[in-house]
């Protein structure tokens, strides 16, 4: 039987595929499902500033606006006294999920204000999660701001989250930067001690018949995996940080290829939540089948076993072709691995 | 230790000592003690513990008779029990009070006293509900302060453990319940140690026990219950010595003394004023005033113990030099040679005179005051004293009132002010949404967090529920603050809504050159002209200083909407310099953040910028020196009105009620309807404005408006002639009529801007979604086109009602609606069907209504909305109590059918004067349709005419019945708290008893009126006051039980899901013979929705499948059909999609989120379950049910 532990942002894993923020990882129940599912660790369903401020603003707005007008009834609503924002549920899903669970419970915070970043983010450790995943999502509708300021963006939040919890902290990176190795790079210099790729872009979506724009929550498909194959080969070896990857993952080979790229942890959020949680387990247990079908005695042999290597060497960019190619070729050899060994 | 200084409110300080002495509490909501059994249900929720450790329970109960009886059961069982309560709930506790202090159980009832509904309701303070209970057997205890609802809670509980006598424990309804002062808190440890754990473990021996079995509650024969009822009497002798002992005990712990009765006052005072309650406090300060600055020999005696009455303890409080005593009695017993108290005083006086202990009689009076929270004040107490010192002082006076009827009241030299100088007085005038009365609750804490510094709040509400004031009486000063009495002076106005400048005298109050803070939409160089000439007038004499602000413009900008609060309140700490600047505004942020704290982050940051955009905001006015304006404060006596709104509604609109003398008001309660169309309260920033071209003429935005301020009426062509060009109306769009156009009005002054209609109009526009055929534009835009085009409708002829298609929507949008202008929050989700029911039957229609928010907006002085038409007919509208509602109405049905049969009797009798054909005609007539309704009135009229021409009493006794000859439709109307919990018993006897009687229950789901309080309809999973942490058992299925009965009508509507639905079934169960039942989904501000989509919110709930639409009607039964319909289509989106919208359901996710997630999926599967019984039921044949009663 191979080895599956694995070890992602100083936390030890049973195996290497974990559930990243999703619906099913929203509520305790879910978590749990996904634990006995068989994740090795789970990333609890981010905790938008952006909501909370939504649901203090509309908790107090509802709550307010008719008190203190009727000699009668002075209030509405009564006192909860475990409400202290927003958030107050999260929080307390969290609490108990990692209280109760024995997997790594990993938060999620995407945050808007300096202060949101940094006092959710004090609360979710204070909370028991084991590491924090900064979602971090800018879409720069402001035209004065250049790629240079998203970057310092990053930057700053990680520096500052850093400064306020001991926590390990990964990043949620989109794919789309000019230079995303560099700032991979400062990102480790700032203090991250992982990156997750990728992140997944809500779908713009035009509805010819409400005459209106919509956007929805995009679930990655099959043919998605290559961008995180791509700059998790580029990236590993070349970073001391963690590297999680996700994002088109469907069946236990796409575990394996993103593993062979460096990947020390594989999550997956649409197939889970495409054929349910106990996909999991046919995701590890097709691991476990490959790697024993081919030879391998843990996941640490296969892991960045294909990466590109490519530290030191000229600019990528310049070299696309080469790279390209480079690149179909090892993902040949897990094709022709599978049927010849190691 | 130092014992810890706190501002609360009498409420709160007695509650603090209740909950820490006691086990267990029995509660129904009643004002004003609601307050008291919330806190307690909070501390319970954030697990403060009572001094022995544990965490009382605290028990609704469906009605203060089950609360009692609760109570009694506890007691019984051997917890330290108690009950919060007044007025008419108190009084439902009478029978069981007996029983309780028959067996001489130790507890303690606390009462925010109140006074008991007679010609009519008032929620406010006196004491004619706890004088009720003198021959219960309890004892009474009352307090005159805020410190006194405190200690004295504490000699309370501590004395009926040892005396074994219950005791009522109560201070005045609002006046001390609600009013903000500093208290000295007892510490837990000293609770403690006046609790004698002894006395506990001897209630707890006397308890029920299998163990040591004994039993209670016999009954006696004539032989022996005389001798029982006298066993306990030594009891009663030992009291008063019981407890005085427990305030001697808190004395030596506290320091603060108290006597059964204690007097104050000169040593050798020759006149004496007697009194109960919070009237001492302001007596004390006027025999100081007037010792220290007239030289009179004045005291006050104040009585503590009320009951056991212990006369020789009286006697001895007062000075032997007393010659004329005054007692006061705050309630009213009429036929009475003199209210309690008074009696109480004559009789000791009277006893140690015949038995020789006292040389002479004093001149001893009686008189009233104060009401249902009239207003005592120096200025009456003064008048108390002046009045004794005539020979022949008047007694059975009243004073604070002109009784210019009787000529009992007493003259009260106004502006007499013996305030302090080094107090500082502050008034605000704040609008009910604005959170001014939030915000000087804090300013109380602010000014009195320092020792050495004092302040008091009281604050004053209207009775709107929607548009409406507060205001604000502060007091802060070095001293502690005795002045139970509202401002009639200030240093420091604030007004906080503009236009209560031309709407009442805001600025009376204000002393030479105090400060005026305006929110004002005018900036400092433009708003002087944009003040009332009455303003100007009073700046410029008294030398006001003025200063401006434009708060809700501040407000909006930082997305805090409608809240001014903290933005005021800063400039409220800037200019009245009761605080160095920078302390007030570090005191302001910190009480923010620990009011907003559990708000969450944002809303303190918020208010934080609040604070600091006010004084950036804040502009002082450079004053002229002389009045330039021509706009006039706004007076209903200015414009042709009836007598009644101008010697009565107008004065109190313009708060001047209090000077309406006696001779103003019925005898008997009666007042005439139609009385809101004169308010014209101005009180939206956005109104409806109607598009003719895009208009389907469809009737929704009107059968959806809770105010009735959109009214459609048709014409024929010509009726346009002469109209104003500000009046729109549009071909009519219906077939037949090509020569009629249509035309739909808003009334803009009247409306609340709630917006419901334009979420609700179906017609987009084809170029542009977001406009309709109705759209919010500014109000102050419309005013005046709306006049000019509501003149031009008003005298257009409403619909011939026997032409109006009843059967749909678009047909009674014609119908004149006989509710309008309710006083009910914005977007009201109960209104609108009052409204409809008004439309339908408004002419013929006598309504029952049980107390709640439809009685308070549907009746509470000054105006009511229930109106005429143009015949003068209109609803009939009466509310006799809370509980009994379904048999008041019953009572309607036996008087009307009485009548009616006797009507036909004589008809019979008379019918060769009459006329053979008339008369029968009159007794066969079906009065079905309008067309029907319509003859018959005819045949009543010519009836009526022939009949003054028969002589004899049978022609008379006919003449006074023949209205009864047209079919009368009783409804009785209430809310879910009536239907469900407490007047549950009558309504199902109602519905039992197979009367011709309609029930509209208007189902919000919770008790409305007095705050949020689950009720029996109250959902699974919904968050409460009483269930704050959801409630676990699933909503009453009232429909089914009625169903049960086989011969009721029974529907379950909602208006926002159907309205075409909702008409049928009002109409079909008007039309059954019988009773009828029907539930109407009514969304609510308790439900913490924006009111503006209430009516889709109500749509939702009907898609979830959580309010099913069905009607079941037993005449189809009879016809060999299925009687239950099922109306809805079966559930097409999760509950979660209706609960998310809603802060009732999701406060409890935000908080607990797993429970919430499980008792989502539990009502889930319960509303399936339901779901497919109600399919179970539809899809039976008629045979499957009960047989029709008639055919038994």
């Amino acid at each position: 039987m191979p080895t599956l532990s694995s070890r992602y942002l100083g936390l030890d894993l049973a195996h290497p595929v974990i559930a990243s923020a999703s619906p099913l990882s929203a509520s305790f129940d879910g978590m749990r499902r996904l634990e006995d599912a068989g994740a090795a660790g789970v990333v609890m369903a981010s905790l938008y500033e952006e909501q909370v401020r939504f649901e203090d603003t509309r908790y107090a707005t509802m709550t307010e606006y008719v008190a203190g007008s009727n000699a009668e009834a002075a209030t509405y609503f009564p006192e909860l006294p475990d409400y202290r924002h927003g958030a107050s549920g999260h929080i307390e899903t969290l609490r108990r999920a990692a209280d109760a669970l024995d997997i790594p419970v990993i938060a999620s915070l995407n945050g808007i204000s300096d202060d949101g970043w940094l006092d959710l983010a004090v609360e979710l450790e204070q909370a028991g999660a084991a590491a924090l995943e900064l979602n971090i999502c800018l879409v720069p509708t402001d035209f004065r701001i250049t790629g240079a300021d998203i970057e310092q963006r990053y930057l700053d939040i990680v520096r500052h989250v850093k400064s306020r919890i001991a926590l390990p902290v990964s990043v949620k990176l989109p794919p789309f930067f000019a230079a995303l190795g560099n700032l991979v790079e400062k990102l480790q210099a700032a203090g991250a001690d992982g990156v997750v790729l990728f992140n997944s872009i809500p779908r713009t979506e035009i509805d010819l018949d409400a005459f209106g724009v919509a956007r929805s929550a995009a679930l990655s498909s099959a043919g998605d995996i290559h961008l995180p194959l791509l700059w998790t080969t580029l990236l590993s070896g070349c970073v001391r940080l963690s590297l999680a990857a996700g994002g088109g993952v469907d069946g236990h080979a796409d575990v394996a290829r993103l593993l062979l790229a460096g990947a020390d942890v594989v999550a997956t959020t649409s197939a889970l939540l495409r054929h349910g949680p106990a996909h999991l387990t046919a995701l590890v247990e097709g691991l476990d089948g490959w790697l024993a079908e081919n030879g391998f005695q843990s996941v640490a042999e296969i892991r960045g076993r294909l990466d590109a290597a490519h530290c030191g060497r000229p600019d990528m960019s310049m070299h696309s072709e080469y790279a390209r190619a480079r690149m179909l070729a090892d993902f040949a050899f897990l094709d022709s691995a599978r049927t010849a060994g190691s | 230790m130092t014992p810890k200084t706190v501002v609360v409110a009498g409420n709160t300080a007695a509650a603090h000592i209740a909950y820490r002495t006691d086990e267990v509490c029995a509660i129904y909501p009643i004002a004003p003690s609601c307050p008291m059994a919330e806190l307690a249900d909070a501390w319970a929720a954030e697990g403060i513990r009572n001094i022995w450790g544990q965490i009382p329970v605290v028990q609704q109960m469906e009605s203060e008779a089950g609360a009692a009886g609760a109570l009694h059961g506890s007691l019984q069982g051997g917890a330290l029990t108690t009950t919060f309560t007044a007025s008419q709930g108190f009084l439902l506790m009478l029978p069981n009070m007996y029983k309780i202090a028959g067996e001489l159980n130790s507890c303690v009832f606390h009462v925010a006293a109140r006074a008991v509904a007679t010609n009519a309701l008032s929620i406010f303070g006196d004491h004619s509900d706890v004088m009720s209970a003198r021959m219960t057997g309890f004892g009474l205890l009352a307090a005159s302060s805020v410190q006194e609802a405190h200690d004295l809670a504490l000699v309370a509980r501590a004395a009926t453990l040892e005396g074994r006598i219950p005791l009522i424990f109560f201070f005045d309804g609002f006046r001390t319940s609600h009013e903000e002062n500093t208290v000295t808190l007892i510490p837990d440890e000293q609770i403690r140690a006046m609790i004698d754990d002894e006395l506990v473990r001897a209630h707890r021996a006397r308890a029920l026990s299998p163990e040591h079995p004994v039993l209670r509650g016999t009954a006696h024969n004539p032989d022996t219950y005389f001798q029982a009822r006298e066993a306990a009497h030594p009891f009663y002798e030992k009291m008063p010595g019981i407890v005085q002992k427990a305030m001697d005990r808190l004395a030596t712990l506290t320091s603060r003394q108290y006597r059964l009765f204690r007097y104050s006052g000169h040593p050798e005072a020759e006149r004496v004023v007697v009194a109960i309650g919070s009237a001492i406090e302001v007596l004390d300060e006027t025999a100081a005033w007037l010792g220290a600055n007239a030289g009179e020999k004045v005291g006050v005696l104040q009585v503590i113990l009320y009951r056991p009455w212990d006369g020789d303890a009286f006697l001895a409080a007062l000075p032997k030099t007393t010659k004329a005593i005054a007692v006061l009695d705050r309630t009213k017993e009429s036929g009475s040679p003199g209210e309690p108290l008074y009696l109480d005083v004559l009789s000791t006086f009277a006893a140690a005179f015949s038995r020789g202990r006292i040389a002479a009689m004093p001149m001893v009076v009686g008189g009233r005051y104060g009401i249902a929270s009239k207003d005592f004040d120096p200025a009456m107490a003064k008048a108390v004293f002046d009045e004794l010192k005539k020979p022949q002082p008047r007694n059975g006076f009243t004073v604070g009132i002109e009784d210019d009827v009787s000529h009992t009241s007493l003259a009260v030299e106004r502006g007499f002010d013996i305030e302090s100088a080094d107090s500082v007085r502050a008034l605000f005038y704040g609008l009910g949404a604005d959170g001014t009365v939030g915000a000087n609750q804090n300013s109380t804490k602010i000014l009195a967090s320092e020792p050495g510094r004092y302040a008091q709040g009281y604050f004053v509400y209207d009775s709107k529920k929607s548009g409406s004031y507060t205001i604000s009486h502060l007091r802060f000063g070095p001293k502690p603050i005795r002045a139970p009495y509202l401002l009639k002076a200030a240093n420091f106005i604030g007004v906080h809504k503009f236009d209560f400048l031309f709407k009442f005298d805001a600025l009376a109050p204000a002393l030479p050159g105090a400060t005026v803070l305006l929110n004002s939409p005018y900036n400092a160089a433009e708003v002087w002209d944009q003040l009332p000439r009455e303003a100007q007038q009073q700046i410029v004499d008294r030398r006001l200083r003025l200063f401006v602000i434009d708060a809700s413009k501040v407000a909006y900008s930082l997305g805090l909407g409608s809240r001014t609060n903290t933005i005021l309140q800063t400039c409220f700490f800037a200019l009245s310099g009761v605080l160095p600047r920078a302390q007030a505004i570090a005191a302001i942020k910190a009480e923010t953040e620990r009011t907003y704290a559990r708000k969450g982050k944002e809303v303190v940051k918020k208010n934080f910028e609040a604070i600091d955009e006010a004084l950036a905001n804040l502009f002082e006015v450079k004053l002229p020196a002389k009045v330039t304006s021509t706009l006039r404060r706004r007076s209903l006596a200015d414009g042709a009105v009836p007598a009644f709104v101008r010697d009565v509604v107008d004065p109190i609109l313009t708060l001047r009620g209090d000077e309406v003398p006696v001779s103003a008001f019925p005898v008997d309660g009666t007042y005439p309807t139609g009385t809101t169309k004169y308010e014209k309260r101005n009180i939206a920033e956005q109104v409806p404005v109607w598009d003719p071209d895009l208009c389907i003429q469809c009737g929704q935005c009107s059968i959806v408006c809770p105010h009735s301020v959109i009214r459609a009426k048709t014409f024929a062509a010509n009726g346009a002639d002469g109209a104003p060009a500000e009046f729109k109306s549009a071909p009519i769009n219906a077939r037949g009529y090509p020569d009629s156009r249509y035309t739909l009005q808003i009334y803009v002054e009247d409306c609340t801007g709630c917006g419901v209609c334009v979420e609700n109009c179906p017609s987009h526009s084809p170029v542009d979604a977001a406009i309709r055929a109705i759209n919010m534009k500014p109000r102050l835009e419309q005013i005046e086109a709306g006049r000019k085009s509501i003149a031009h409708f008003e005298a257009l002829p409403w619909a011939d009602r026997s032409r109006v298609n009843f059967a749909n929507v678009r047909g009674v949008q014609f119908l004149q609606p006989l509710f309008e202008f309710p006083g009910a929050c914005a977007g009201c989700g109960e209104a609108p069907y009052l409204k409809l029911l008004s439309q339908l039957f408004g002419d013929r229609l006598q309504i029952a209504n049980a107390t709640g928010c439809s009685s308070i907006y549907g009746a509470n002085l000054p105006t009511t909305p229930w109106t005429k038409n143009a015949q003068g007919r209109g609803p009939a509208w009466s509310n006799s109590l809370f509980e009994d509602n379904a048999e008041f109405g019953l009572g309607y049905r036996l008087a009307i059918d009485r009548q009616t049969e006797l009507a036909r009797s004589l008809a019979r009798k008379l019918a060769p004067q009459l006329g053979e054909d008339l008369v029968r005609a009159l007794l066969e007539a079906p009065q079905v349709t309008e067309s029907d309704f319509e003859v018959q009135r005819r045949r009543v009229a010519e009836l009526k005419a022939k009949l003054a021409a028969v002589s004899g009493d049978d022609a008379a006794n006919l003449l006074a019945l023949a209205d009864f000859f047209v079919r009368r439709s009783v409804w009785c109307v209430g809310g879910d708290g009536w239907a469900y919990d407490i007047g549950y018993g009558g309504l199902d006897h109602v519905l039992a008893s197979g009367q011709d009687i309609n029930i509209l229950v208007l189902d919000t789901e919770v008790y409305s009126n007095t705050g949020g309080q689950a009720s029996k309809a109250t959902p699974l999973g919904a968050s409460a006051k009483f269930a704050a942490a959801g409630k676990r058992s699933p909503r009453k299925d009232l429909a089914m039980m009625a169903i049960a009965y086989g011969n009721v009508y029974v529907a379950q509507v909602a208006m926002g899901a159907n309205s075409e639905h909702t008409l049928i079934a009002m109409r079909e169960a008007e039309a059954h013979h019988g009773p009828s039942i029907v539930l109407a989904y009514s969304q609510c501000i308790a439900h913490g929705i924006d009111m503006r989509f209430g009516m889709k919110q109500a749509a939702r709930a009907t898609a979830s499948g959580t309010w099913p639409l069905f009607r079941f009607d037993p005449g189809m039964r009879q016809r060999g059909m299925n009687p239950f319909r099922l109306d809805s289509p079966r559930p097409r989106i999760p509950l979660e999609e209706y609960r998310k919208n809603e802060v009732r359901f999701n406060a409890l996710a935000l908080t607990h989120p797993t429970e919430a997630r499980h008792m989502l999926s539990q009502a889930q599967l319960a509303l399936e379950e339901k779901y497919r019984n109600y399919e179970d039921l539809a899809a039976r044949d008629g045979s499957r049910f009960l047989p029709h009663w008639e055919d038994i």
